[in-house]
């Protein structure tokens, strides 16, 4: 019996990470380890109006003609749409031309769009044990279901819309034991800043941030997508929490597609483990130029700001807008602050109407744009001008992100910003008696 | 295959933003990126580049968005290759995807300073720098990746398959 037991599988098998086990299974391997290079079948492959179109100029060039399959692309046209100039009109036209040329079923053109990675999971188009690339950093988002996903470039995307593959080097991991319960007004969000401060932006380079530990179930799915959405910040390739109730509630809400739940083996390796009772955290607050700048509120100092931008695919749900919501309603916004609220997605932007949040805003003197990346990342829709500071709930803050060169942005939850927004400086709900 | 030039030095994470900032990515069209290249952090870069030189950076190289205008503007601006520390994964991709060749090599990265005229054995991956006189072994792509270097991008290496 002993001898046998020495030759039982499961006894000279390596544990895989959660990631690894999703891979394995998609390379058709039973066992994975890390630094293996692999081909891995896709579950969807997605592009923007901005890095779709180097990716069918590029499909141009290939041999094969056609997507793998029409119902596993999606192309969302929300970087500088509606569209802002010529250019970007033409880029988007583009993507169009190509989805109805190809027969792409998840095109979602202007009235039925949102931010790709708060729309993707919302129509359904991604759940637990997927693989999915996409050719925007932020891809990392679906982590929050279950599934692996990570950011690549318009080539990989071209080559996945062409063959339905793509190769990966399996990726070791660092696991976060995250217990306790956060205080009133700390998110998903300061969860995120607190770990990148903690380990840098390249702190998780070509690695897996796996997300586990009781304290999980005390963050919502918006707390989640949050988090999984800025693992790229870390220079993780993935990060991925793993399925519980919550994310099973979620898919059963948004999707009809068939969803497998992957657990990380007991015995799997990672680089490093680190514990974070959540119930110590304060809000966190990222400094120019790098989102690894934190400081907690408490820190912050006096810093004084002209603008304020409350959205995004890393906090422009429902959830957030119903925080930033909580702090707005009654009072007014600074003297001279411009507040920018976009909702990510349609649904997210008529929920938000029929719950009355869209009012709340406005009687704040805040303006409620329509879905869009534009002022994140400095496109259009909320530039800065020289000299000038935002506070955003969006996921970077590097040199020019949003505008001039000399302008800044701090990055924030979106109870921060909406604090920040009534005192024209950086502030917690607390300072506002919150 | 090799390449030789002149230094252009940066340091830790430099992101996708200051080497295209977004608001040229209303354009795909190499030229017009490579007009823009490194504009937020090195506003006379475009002016002093010549075909050939290099680029060498600390940690992190490319951090940020995922677009691929970063590695095409550095490329069409005549960078032969970019040398670093480390590299972030998705710019690491995309350079090898279209063809621009990198080299990780910590110390290479540290000690090669701007204006030096440094060489690279691509076939090795040994970095020379004539002006110092110094060299490194920088570190090896994987058999899978030289297949796809070869080919000059992962499209071809797919239509040749």
């Amino acid at each position: 019996m002993e001898r046998q037991n020495i030759w039982n599988k499961e006894d000279i098998t390596m544990g895989m990470t959660m990631t690894q086990k999703i891979l394995a299974a998609h390379a058709g391997l039973d066992q994975v380890v890390a630094g293996q290079l692999i081909e891995a079948d896709l579950d969807l492959v997605l592009g923007n109006d901005v890095t779709a179109p180097v990716a069918i100029h590029e499909m141009e060039k290939m041999t094969i003609k056609k997507v793998f399959d029409k119902d596993k692309i999606a192309l969302v046209p929300d970087h500088f749409t509606p569209n802002k100039d010529i250019k970007s009109a033409e880029h988007c036209k583009c993507v169009r031309e190509f989805a109805y040329d190809q027969e792409i079923t998840n095109y979602f053109e202007i009235g039925e769009m949102g931010i790709e990675h708060a729309l993707l999971p919302e129509k359904g188009l991604v759940v637990a044990g997927d693989v999915v690339i996409g050719a925007d950093s932020h891809t990392c988002t679906y982590g929050a279901l279950g599934a692996f996903s990570t950011g690549v470039g318009s080539t990989d995307m071209a080559a996945g819309m062409a063959t339905g593959k793509a190769w990966f080097k399996i990726p070791s991991a660092i696991k976060f034991v995250l217990t306790g319960k956060p205080a009133n007004w700390v998110s998903g969000k300061d969860v995120i800043l607190h770990i990148i401060g903690m380990i840098g932006v390249d702190g998780a380079l070509y690695k897996s941030m796996e997300f586990v530990g009781e304290g999980i179930q005390n963050l919502s799915m918006d707390d989640r997508f949050a988090m999984a959405n800025m693992a790229i910040e870390a220079g993780a390739k993935n990060g991925i929490f793993p399925v519980d109730d919550f994310a099973i509630e979620y898919m059963k809400e948004h999707s009809t597609k068939e969803y497998t739940v992957y657990e990380a083996d007991s015995d799997a390796e990672y680089d490093e483990t680190y514990i974070i009772d959540l119930s110590t955290l304060k809000p966190t607050i990222a400094f120019p130029h790098l989102p690894e700048n934190t400081r907690t509120i408490d820190e912050v100092g006096d810093v004084k700001i002209d603008q304020v931008v409350i959205g995004s695919c890393t906090n422009g749900r429902i959830e957030d807008l119903r925080i930033a919501a909580k702090v707005l309603e009654g009072r007014k916004v600074a003297k001279g602050m411009r507040v920018i609220v976009f909702p990510a997605t349609q649904a997210i932007y008529l929920q938000a109407m029929e719950e009355g949040l869209l009012s709340t805003f406005i009687k704040a003197g805040a303006i409620v744009s329509t879905p869009t990346c534009g002022p994140c990342l400095g496109g259009h829709m909320g530039i800065l001008a020289k000299g000038e500071r935002a506070v955003a709930t969006t996921n970077r803050n590097f040199v020019g992100r949003m505008g001039h060169v000399e302008s800044e942005v701090y990055l924030a939850s979106p109870a921060v910003a909406a604090a920040s927004a009534i005192t024209g400086k950086i502030s917690g709900p607390s300072d506002l008696g919150l | 295959m090799k390449a030789f030039g002149t230094v252009h030095k940066y340091g830790d994470n430099v992101d996708t933003d200051v080497i295209i900032p977004a608001r040229y990515l209303n354009s795909s069209d190499p030229k017009e990126l490579a007009e823009k290249c490194m504009i937020d952090i090195d506003t006379d870069f475009v002016k002093r580049v010549k075909a050939g030189d290099i680029m060498v950076a600390n940690k992190n190289f490319g951090c940020g968005s995922s677009r691929e205008h970063a590695p095409i503007a550095i490329k069409a601006s005549g960078i032969s290759c970019v040398i670093a520390e480390t590299f972030a994964r998705i710019f690491y991709r995309n350079a090898i995807n279209i063809g621009l060749p990198i080299i990780e090599c910590p110390d290479a990265a540290k000690e090669i300073e701007a204006g030096d005229q440094v060489e690279i054995d691509f076939d090795n991956g040994m970095i020379y720098d004539r002006t110092k006189g110094t060299q490194y072994q920088g570190q090896a792509f994987p058999e899978f990746m030289q297949k796809i270097i070869k080919a000059e991008g992962l499209i071809n290496y797919i239509n040749n398959k």
